[in-house]
């Protein structure tokens, strides 16, 4: 069979899979539709949360972020990791015995105040529609370059997809499709994995071969990367260029943010107990770190690879896989000295991404119509190569080139579901029904939360098909606002018996507006502003740090000069502090 | 809720809180501390082929987050138990 009808296979048995879960695992009641009743094994919501939290972004950009800029890479992979840990020690207990539906409920009811709830509405649609963008946009690209079909058709298949077992079946259905989604996720990602690590080093560990030689070199992997970066004059892989300061706060904002966000936390009132919930944090956890100790090997080999078969190399001579990206203009080459050879150094070849004229260039490349810039290097490759053409660079069999267009596909899928889902509750539950219609039957409350979701679906995909300019720009505002707003309002709303809804809004509104100025001002307002103008040397990316440091000093101090919340306030947060009756779970 | 109930909840937040509070000590070390801080010192001392601080930074701190929330998880049902506050 050839490579194509694999793919077609591939992703249509998916795909079907998917559905049949959906039809399997249908809601029927709105607490089926929100928390899958609370009935969800822990190994199984562990693996629900690591497809649910792994995205396109974890599954396609990392590993090419990472090998493109080696230590500073490291922000994503400590960030995205050790929010679990914070998830699990200060949040996910409480908030599965506190025993409710959303995070703005607990908000609104920590706080009594429906201002407080309202608020976090707000923060968790603009979170979460931030994040779906890019996903919708992962599905479409994925589609084009394997299915061949385009990217808009790519993106309404993804979108019809999605809107079946999210609006079927709810919490329930997101829940058994994110385990099935997770398994492919994770071999997709494993097996070229594997195999690149025996090609380079011999051992079939990922995260071993790293540390180990290079076949027939006599230098580790990393030797060899820092020898031959040097040489080309990219910098040591090892040491970084980001300033210590910036990365201590992007990587606390990435943790802090990864730890606030809604579709994470909400997975984990899906368990049936306490302790359950804690344990599917450690489950969660160790299913992500799989692929996210993986991700630095596979940046690391791949990116030997590059340096070792592309510089120098006459364009007529290149390795076939170089041929196949041009033609999806993920790779391009503009022959600035004229020797037909592919010369690769840093900086930018020519300014922006690719764009091609019609007839081919001296030696049959695609001819660049792009301005070249002053720097000597000649070659645009787009950092998402690194995962989408290992297969081939690595020369791999036609099957696991359709396994990482399923694992692709998979990874948008799932998390896109999750954030749908998101937005649809916090419009039914806590808008609708807690807020403006509280006497809605449950039977209307559900059908307005698959209306919901239903519009946010078609939303997201006008997102996908129409993408905002700025999508690559905002992922600095989903973790940023949610690390200045929701975990510091949580974490003092459970270990504080003092804080009150003064010191709580009064928190969140100055860690939000802090956050969401600065961002602005640094990406749109004055975007050519550089290290030198940051507070501090900080960058917007880790500003949410400083915005939540705001909040929690905010907060205290309103919130010493105001009344202590009521009594009942303190007996909830009594009762929550110990895991003991835990409302009992409904089989499924 | 009666008196001895009352202290039991009272010894197990705090038990909660001292393993809480040293576990998030470890967690800074190994990726604040190990990760970013001193990761130049670190990286002068090779460890199985990688530059420590860089490892610590690209795998070993994930691996200890990993280990970290499964002593949590153990640790904790040991207090609920200790204190009488597990569930059913």
């Amino acid at each position: 069979m050839d490579t194509q009808t694999l793919i077609y296979l591939f992703v249509g048995a998916t795909f079907a899979l998917y559905i049949g879960i959906a039809i399997w695992t249908r809601a029927g009641s709105t607490s089926e539709y929100y928390v899958a009743s609370k009935g969800v094994h822990p190994v199984l919501n562990g693996m629900a949360t690591g497809a649910d939290w792994m995205s396109a972004a974890s599954f396609i950009s990392m590993a090419g972020i990472i090998s493109f800029t080696g230590f500073d890479g490291s922000v994503y992979l400590m960030g995205w990791t050790g929010g679990y840990v914070l998830l699990a020690m200060c949040l996910a207990p409480y908030l599965r015995k506190f025993g409710k539906f959303t995070v703005p409920e607990f908000i609104g009811e920590r706080y009594y105040s429906q201002t407080a709830r309202v608020v976090a509405v707000i923060c968790v649609i603009f979170i979460s529609f931030t994040y779906v963008a890019g996903q919708m946009r992962g599905v479409g690209i994925v589609f084009s370059r394997y299915l061949e079909v385009d990217i808009n058709t790519g993106v309404i298949i993804g979108m019809c997809i999605v809107f079946f077992y999210s609006v079927l079946g709810g919490m329930k259905g997101i829940t058994y499709t994110q385990v099935a989604q997770y398994c492919v996720m994770i071999f997709a990602y494993m097996v070229p994995a594997i195999y690149i690590s025996m090609l380079i080093t011999g051992n079939p560990i990922p995260q071993l071969g790293f540390g180990s030689e290079v076949i027939g070199t006599g230098q580790s992997v990393l030797e060899r990367l820092n020898g031959l970066g040097t040489e080309l004059g990219f910098g040591v892989y090892t040491d970084g260029s980001k300033s210590t300061i910036d990365v201590f706060f992007i990587t606390m904002a990435l943790m802090v943010g990864t730890a606030g966000l809604p579709h994470v936390i909400v997975r984990f009132f899906t368990t049936p107990t306490v302790r359950a919930a804690r344990l599917s944090a450690g489950y969660a956890l160790l299913f992500i770190a799989i692929l996210y100790t993986t991700a630095p090997a596979v940046a690391a080999f791949a990116r030997t690879n590059l340096l070792t078969s592309i510089p120098g190399v006459e364009y007529v001579n290149a390795p076939q896989w170089v041929k196949n990206w041009e033609k999806s203009g993920l790779i391009a080459w503009l022959d600035k000295n004229g020797d037909g050879k592919i010369q690769y150094g840093p900086g930018a070849p020519f300014a922006g991404a690719p764009t091609f004229s019609a007839e081919a260039g001296a030696h049959g490349e695609r001819q660049v119509t792009n301005a070249p810039t002053d720097a000597a290097t000649e070659l645009y490759v787009d950092r998402d190569i690194m995962v989408l053409a290992n297969p081939e660079i690595a020369d791999l069999p036609g099957w696991v080139i359709a396994l990482i267009a399923a694992g692709g596909l998979a990874a948008a899928l799932s998390t896109a579901a999750g954030l749908l889902l998101v937005i649809s509750t916090s419009i039914s539950h806590d808008l609708l029904k807690s807020n403006m219609m509280p006497n809605i039957s449950e039977k209307q409350e559900l059908l307005a939360a698959r209306v919901a979701a239903g519009v946010a679906v078609v939303v997201a995909g006008l997102f996908g098909i129409y993408p905002p300019a700025f999508v690559a720009q905002v992922v600095a505002f989903a973790f940023g606002l949610a690390a200045a707003s929701f975990f510091p309002a949580i974490v003092m709303g459970i270990f504080s018996k003092k804080m009150n809804k003064e010191g709580a809004i009064a928190g969140m509104v100055v860690g939000l507006t802090f956050t969401f100025s600065y961002i602005v001002y640094y990406k749109f307002i004055n975007p050519t502003a550089g290290a030198a103008d940051w507070w501090f040397g900080i960058s917007p990316e880790g500003i949410g740090t400083l915005g939540m440091i705001f909040n929690f000093v905010v907060a205290v101090a309103v919130a010493s000069v105001t009344s202590a919340p009521p009594e009942r306030i303190q007996h909830l947060i009594e009762d929550i502090r110990v895991p003991r009756g835990a409302g009992a779970a409904i089989d499924h | 809720m009666s008196g001895s109930k009352e202290e039991a909840a009272k010894a197990y937040w705090k038990d909660n809180l001292r393993l809480m509070l040293w576990l998030l000590v470890v967690w800074f070390v190994v990726s604040f501390g190990c990760g970013v801080l001193f990761v130049h010192e670190l990286n002068a001392i090779q460890f199985f082929g990688f530059p420590l601080g860089f490892w610590f930074a690209q795998q070993g701190s994930i691996y200890v987050f990993v280990a970290m929330i499964f002593f949590y998880v153990w640790k904790m049902n040991q207090y609920d138990r200790k204190h009488d506050v597990h569930e059913e």
